[in-house]
């Protein structure tokens, strides 16, 4: 009896693991951080576009840190704020980025590279 | 006899069945948007119906994080109304004028959403002031120009703390929604997050469809 009683023991610990392992919150997709508060800023107007830069680099730095994926738009922002003082070689390596990481992006962010080259 | 014995339990299942039917909610029926499985969203900006003029760019700054999680490529928001603005359409009401062929021209996105947002901010009654915002959205296929998907969604301060709904994906989301809103101290904005939260997220009743970036885990 004994020997049928322990392995049943762990049987019932394994089931509890792989049931409490279940409930553990699955990661998100993205490293989302500050970007939704940068992208209301940017609406209202609160901070200056060198400000809004400073943070989303910041976000870049952290997600690279914590091997994460940034959001689909996250790139494709920090183009436009660079656009917007003029450092061109930023504008086109962050639209680029986008496009790689989201191909679904493509016809719009060249439709973009094309403005901004204009 | 044995035939009477099957009509009659024939009947019996027939009347079950009905009963089971009248139990359960309508089904959304997602024939259409299964067929067009979209995989990127261009949001426009939302017609505000309501007296806050905020209320368009709040739910708006919102969108991307519940659409994104649910495995959808969203363009960049802020990106898009910029263009529309190069292009002289400087508010919502012009915006949802455009043609979903002049879209998918210029974004080429599979679909489009329109939102409306029908309540945003406070409503002060006699006992208690609440606030509380109220939005529907409707997906439109930007290739067919079908209608996929329409959801509504509300979202009050007046409620008690509670799960929304959406098992653990939507605890993840909700969890992601409050670590925003704490560092927020615009309460119409902070509410704006669930209603969107509820409104997009893949995980919810007759909600939308989980996208191609989706993890298995958030599938329905």
């Amino acid at each position: 009896m004994n020997r049928i009683r322990t392995p049943l023991y762990l049987v019932a610990l394994a089931v509890t693991a792989a049931l409490s392992g279940c409930v553990t919150q699955p990661e998100p997709l993205y490293y989302w951080d500050g970007y939704q508060q940068q992208v209301y800023q940017r609406f209202e107007n609160t901070n200056s576009t060198q400000e809004q830069i400073t943070a989303l680099e910041e976000s870049v730095q952290k997600a690279r840190a914590a091997d994460r994926t940034l959001p689909p738009g996250f790139h494709a922002h920090l183009g436009m704020l660079y656009a917007e003082i003029g450092k061109a070689d930023q504008v086109r390596q962050q639209f680029e980025t986008e496009k790689a990481m989201f191909p679904e992006s493509a016809e719009y962010m060249d439709f973009l590279m094309r403005k901004f080259a204009k | 006899m044995p035939v009477l014995n099957a009509i009659k339990l024939f009947a019996v299942l027939v009347s079950l069945a009905v009963l089971a039917g009248c139990a359960t909610p309508q089904p959304y029926d997602y024939s259409a948007f299964k067929e067009s499985n979209p995989a990127s969203i261009l949001v426009l900006p939302p017609v505000n119906k309501s007296p806050d003029v905020k209320a368009s760019y709040s739910v708006y700054s919102h969108i991307t994080l519940p659409l994104g999680e649910a495995g959808y490529y969203v363009l960049p928001v802020a990106v898009v109304d910029e263009t529309f603005k190069q292009n002289g359409l400087m508010n919502a009401e012009e915006i949802r004028e455009v043609s979903p062929q002049k879209l998918h021209e210029i974004f080429a996105a599979d679909t489009v959403l329109y939102i409306d947002i029908t309540e945003y901010g406070s409503s002060y009654m006699i006992v208690s002031s609440e606030v509380a915002v109220s939005a529907t959205a409707t997906l439109v296929d930007l290739r067919s120009g079908k209608e996929l998907w329409k959801g509504v969604a509300r979202a009050s301060s007046a409620e008690q703390q509670q799960n929304s709904g959406g098992g653990l994906a939507g605890l993840l989301i909700t969890a992601l929604v409050n670590q925003v809103i704490n560092t927020l101290s615009d309460r119409g904005h902070e509410i704006a997050g669930i209603a969107s939260h509820r409104l997009l997220s893949s995980n919810t009743l007759n909600g939308i469809l989980p996208g191609p970036r989706a993890r298995p885990t958030t599938a329905r």
